[in-house]
């Protein structure tokens, strides 16, 4: 029936309206969010907003790698310790945290804030890819790790990126394809398994090069057409 | 009768998003029931058994469950992967902007077979021929034809007389051709004789026939432009794979009839 009073208080509606508009919370858990922030103590809510408003006001991009920074440039930028002359190239900055975690990279990195997905309206031009060619004008890079996902939009991006790099002249790599740790063969698609059969590595003794992939056919010729008239 | 609650279909995967943490829909296009969207449950996770299948542009046979808003993939399996198509960044682009072709002028429909055999076949030839964009031109014409919107070649749109090839102007916010009579002060852009008649062949001759004709760079612009501008103004929108395709030759030496 109109004309009734809303039930929820008109803060509590809000707060919950904007919980809602978070990625992946439905109008059930917004609301469970929000009545937790009524329900805890005022010093925990504090902290929570202090936390929404420091990161919108203190988080920048590094001018460098693009990262998101409190300072600028960010620290994997400003540590001379890491080899400059290898940049791995991501999606996202939380990319960077999952390389990170498996160790073994000691390079930097730059974050593209994407991938081409030209069907949503997502280009070139909406990626930091001017950014990472501006920066190879100016530093010794020697290798870059494209480690986009392998997705057809992370594949279209690579592609994409070594098409533009190659004429450079860096090295530009991919990360490699194959089964995931704990996968069965018998459900893995042809793609990945032919990928993983192309880049299979040597357990003899002896480390042996890794085969080259097989030459794909050459294009069919077109048959010697006349003019169109 | 009812719908049954589990069903079998080949299908195209033209896209995905993202649902939720781990989830994707995919919008995939049946030769049954035309465009549907369907959920892949946890297609994010590394270890997904249906993720590898259900890549945009693989031909794919699949199980769905029936749901209350979204089917449900409970089972898929790769026909075809196109697997040039996808490392080729020249053929991946045409390949997403016949997607999005598809995606944006069809709906859910119960017959769609013929246009289902064309973008599988489109599909198959930017995954080993050459001539690229030529295949693309040929499918925008084949794709207007069944969707009843294609340009008019034979009468002029304003007077209905026969039209030959000199002289007219393309004016597709008319329908079609404008003879050299009517296109002087209507909305028009200069037609010229090659691209009209390539056109008007490309309506009729299977793609066999289109891919002999020998086209040089100028012309197959300008019928990119015509065909464009005819499905834009039936979309009445863009279609934004375009400025993909547009700036991936941006990145090499202008593409020939012959380039990949």
């Amino acid at each position: 029936m109109s004309g009734r009073a809303p039930v929820t208080a008109a803060p509590l509606a809000r707060l919950i309206e904007a919980f809602h508009r978070l990625p992946g919370i439905g109008p059930k858990t917004a609301q469970r969010l929000a009545y937790h922030v009524l329900r805890a103590p005022r010093d925990e809510a504090e902290a929570l907003a202090v936390a929404l408003l420091e990161v919108k006001d203190r988080i920048q991009l590094c001018a460098i790698c693009q990262n998101v920074t409190e300072q600028d440039p960010c620290t994997v930028c400003d540590d001379p310790t890491r080899d400059a002359s290898t940049i791995c190239v991501v999606e996202e900055p939380l990319d960077i945290l999952a390389i990170e975690r498996a160790g073994g990279f000691d390079g930097r990195y730059h974050v593209l804030h994407g991938s081409l997905s030209p069907m949503d309206g997502v280009g070139p031009e909406q990626l930091k890819i001017r950014e990472l060619l501006q920066r190879l004008r100016s530093a010794d890079v020697t290798e870059i790790i494209l480690a986009t996902n392998p997705n057809l939009e992370g594949e279209a991006t690579a592609t994409y990126l070594a098409r533009v790099l190659n004429p450079i002249g860096v090295h530009v790599t991919r990360l490699a394809h194959g089964l995931p740790v704990g996968a069965d063969v018998e459900y893995a698609d042809e793609r990945t398994l032919s990928r993983a059969l192309q880049h299979r590595v040597s357990l003899t003794a002896a480390p042996a090069a890794a085969d080259e992939p097989p030459e794909q056919p050459a294009d069919p010729a077109d048959a010697p057409p006349p003019d169109f008239d | 009768m009812p719908n049954p609650r589990i069903y079998r279909t080949d299908a195209v995967v033209l896209r995905q998003r993202r649902l939720g943490d781990a989830d994707k829909i995919c919008v995939l296009f049946t030769p049954q029931r035309g465009r549907i969207e369907a959920v892949g449950k946890g297609l994010r996770r590394p270890k997904s058994k249906l993720a590898g299948h259900l890549e945009p542009l693989t031909k794919v046979s699949l199980i769905l469950a029936t749901g209350r808003t979204l089917d449900i993939i409970t089972q898929a399996e790769a026909i075809e992967t196109f697997p040039a198509l996808h490392d080729n960044i020249d053929r991946l682009s045409r390949g997403l902007y016949v997607a999005e072709l598809v995606d944006r002028f069809t709906d859910t429909a119960s017959d769609v077979g013929e246009l289902y055999r064309l973008l599988v076949g489109a599909l198959q030839r930017l995954n080993e021929s050459s001539g690229l964009d030529l295949i693309v031109r040929w499918f925008e014409m084949q794709l207007l034809l069944d969707q009843g919107v294609q340009p008019r070649l034979d009468t002029c749109v304003h007077c209905d007389s026969d039209l030959t090839p000199e002289g007219n102007a393309f004016a597709p916010l008319l329908g079609g051709v404008l003879c050299p009579g009517c296109r002087v002060g209507l909305p028009g852009r200069p037609l010229s004789a090659k691209a009209f008649k390539l056109l008007r062949f490309m309506q009729t001759a299977p793609y066999g026939d289109v891919a002999r004709v020998r086209i040089d760079e100028a012309l197959g612009r300008e019928i990119e432009a015509h065909l464009r501008e005819v499905v834009q103004s039936a979309l009445d929108q863009e279609v934004r794979a375009a400025g993909f395709v547009e700036a991936v030759r941006a990145t090499r030496p202008l593409p020939t009839e012959s380039s990949p």
